[in-house]
């Protein structure tokens, strides 16, 4: 192709391409917006882009009605805890399963996937009635618990896929040398896993954040996270757009900016190994 | 080579996620079964006995069964299209060169990012509000009756709400598996005079063809437990009470245990099939 025909198509998919990114940006950056303005400038007909007097008192209101801080001390309470508790478990299982591999790995891989299908609402009373017994119904812990449960498969499969990537050769030579397993795991394993291990992290982190199915039906007042704080603005005080949008930006900001290190990762992580 | 002691260290490591995971399955599950053959009301008398296949009988006769299974399959089916086919063509987009193109995927993408109640209700308020919303000042614009999206479009505001939120997911697997695609392939049949059409309908779209079947397959799983979206906009009124919705109703909003759980059964049953499906392909790619 001749230059000048190559750069003017670049020219439109550039335009093209934008038009259509900024569209679906758009309700997120109309609720960044929005926060900045008064209950007033919110509803304006016509509806004010940029031209309005900026404010934080939104901010500020939203904060000293609804406690932000303390959801949001909660969201990463449920978020960080649950992540911590399945790299825990899931690190040692999914080292054993890549690198001790069994005629049973495959299906047992299979099995713990197919436990992430479970239709949560198949199973909401059952745990419902687990947690009233267990006192455990709107506490952090049991939320904790069953957040690191639902992600656990992905943990695992997630960590699966990375580990096996490390060459086997590299451990052989390792225990040529006359590694033990102790030293093998910590001098030769971990440094090459690490990368794996954040990226496992990262993903299960905003999942878990995002979660709103449990964290709706099992908390109330104390262990409420982010997700709950937005539900309660539901009704009437949705109808209060700035506040409702000062909220909203405050719930999601942490975890967009979060989302944006980790696209690859979640490609990897959201189908299972099967499209990196 | 792994030696015994290595295997059952290897087993050892294995253990606590087995059984956490099987805990977590087979408990809450055994109650659900239990629970569907009992006649089971907390708020009314308790546990009243055993009720045999009563409860799975009544579940889908009950008036507001069919429809359900239709809601569900109208507003997954409609998710499903609209972001495979926009994902396909926003994929081929973002595969193209062009300027600020890592700015422009940062900018499709992050709606996957928002927490499904907060987009529910951004939706629902700043843009669906019949009075206020931007949709309605855009349709007064154009001259038209804005509409009162949630009540009278309530399944297409409903599948718009969560597509918005399942396109980057679809889009981003997709331009993934573009981005694995062999240039010279292309190249090649370019050279051999073969049109964009072309070369999308006969190289593109096969090369794409698994990582579509991974994005029906996921979504649906993800799609069919659809809970907050609805929770926050409508409240399963106006025809967008999905199986998921309405089994949720069941046991905690009018807490028959025993009837909900068989809806719970179910629900089960039904993301299996579609699990046994996701689950062969995902097993195929382990033997790769």
């Amino acid at each position: 192709m001749p230059r000048a025909i190559r750069t003017q198509r670049k020219l439109l998919t550039t335009a093209v391409a934008w038009f259509v990114g900024l569209l679906i940006f758009f309700p997120i950056l109309w609720t960044f917006l929005t926060s900045f303005k008064t209950e007033a400038e919110a509803v304006a007909n016509p509806p004010l882009f940029l031209n309005f007097d900026w404010t934080l008192e939104n901010y500020a209101v939203v904060q000293e009605r609804s406690d932000y801080l303390r959801f949001l001390w909660n969201s990463v309470f449920l978020a960080g805890g649950s992540t911590l508790l399945g790299i825990l478990v899931g690190v040692p299982a999914a080292w054993s399963m890549a690198f001790v591999p069994s005629r049973r790995t495959k299906d047992i891989l299979l099995w713990m996937l197919s436990t992430k299908m479970l239709p949560a609402v198949g199973v909401l009373y059952p745990i419902y009635l687990i947690f009233i017994r267990l006192g455990l119904l709107d506490t952090r812990v049991g939320l904790v618990v069953v957040l690191m449960l639902i992600n656990l498969p992905i943990i695992v499969w997630m960590l699966y896929t990375y580990f096996r990537e490390i060459p086997g050769e590299i451990l052989e030579a390792a225990r040529m040398d006359g590694a033990n397993l102790r030293s093998e795991l910590l001098y030769v394993l971990t440094p090459m896993a690490l990368p794996g291990i954040a990226s496992t992290v990262l993903l299960n982190f905003i999942l878990a954040w995002n979660e709103a199915f449990w964290t709706l039906n099992l908390t109330a007042v104390d262990a409420a996270p982010l997700t709950a704080f937005i539900a309660s603005y539901s009704s009437p005080e949705g109808l209060f757009f700035a506040k409702l949008s000062a909220a909203s930006t405050m719930a999601i900001a942490p975890i967009l900016i979060l989302g944006w290190f980790s696209q690859k990762q979640l490609v990897r992580g959201l189908t299972f190994g099967a499209v990196k | 080579m792994a030696t015994k002691a290595s295997r059952s260290a290897a087993r050892l490591m294995m253990a606590p996620a087995v059984v956490l995971l099987l805990g977590w399955m087979l408990v809450p599950l055994s109650m659900t079964v239990w629970f569907s053959f009992r006649k089971f009301l907390p708020l009314r008398g308790g546990d009243l006995g055993w009720a045999g296949w009563e409860n799975y009988s009544r579940f889908v006769s009950s008036s507001s069964f069919w429809p359900a299974v239709s809601t569900t399959l109208i507003i997954v089916g409609s998710v499903l299209v609209v972001t495979v086919v926009l994902g396909v063509l926003l994929a081929l987009l973002l595969d193209q060169p062009f300027w600020g193109r890592g700015i422009v995927r940062i900018l499709v993408i992050a709606p996957f990012f928002v927490m499904p109640t907060v987009s529910a209700l951004v939706w629902k308020n700043m843009f669906m509000d019949p009075t206020n919303g931007l949709l309605a000042y855009l349709w007064r614009l154009f001259g038209a009756e804005p509409l009162a999206w949630l009540s009278e479009a309530s399944k297409e505001s409903i599948v718009m709400i969560i597509a918005w939120r399942w396109l980057p997911f679809a889009t981003l697997i997709l331009l993934t598996a573009i981005q694995s695609l062999d240039n010279e392939q292309l190249e090649a049949a370019e050279m051999d005079g073969a049109g964009p059409l072309q070369r999308f309908g006969h190289i593109i779209l096969p090369h794409l063809g698994r990582a579509i079947t991974i994005v029906i397959l996921i979504q649906t799983i993800f799609l069919l437990s659809i809970f907050a979206e609805i929770f926050v906009t409508t409240g399963g009124a106006f025809g967008t009470r999905t199986l998921t919705y309405l089994i949720f109703q069941r046991v905690l909003e009018s807490q028959n245990v025993g009837l909900g759980s068989a809806g719970g059964v179910y629900a089960i049953i039904l993301a299996n099939i579609v699990a046994l499906f996701l689950m062969r392909i995902v097993g195929r790619n382990l033997d790769a």
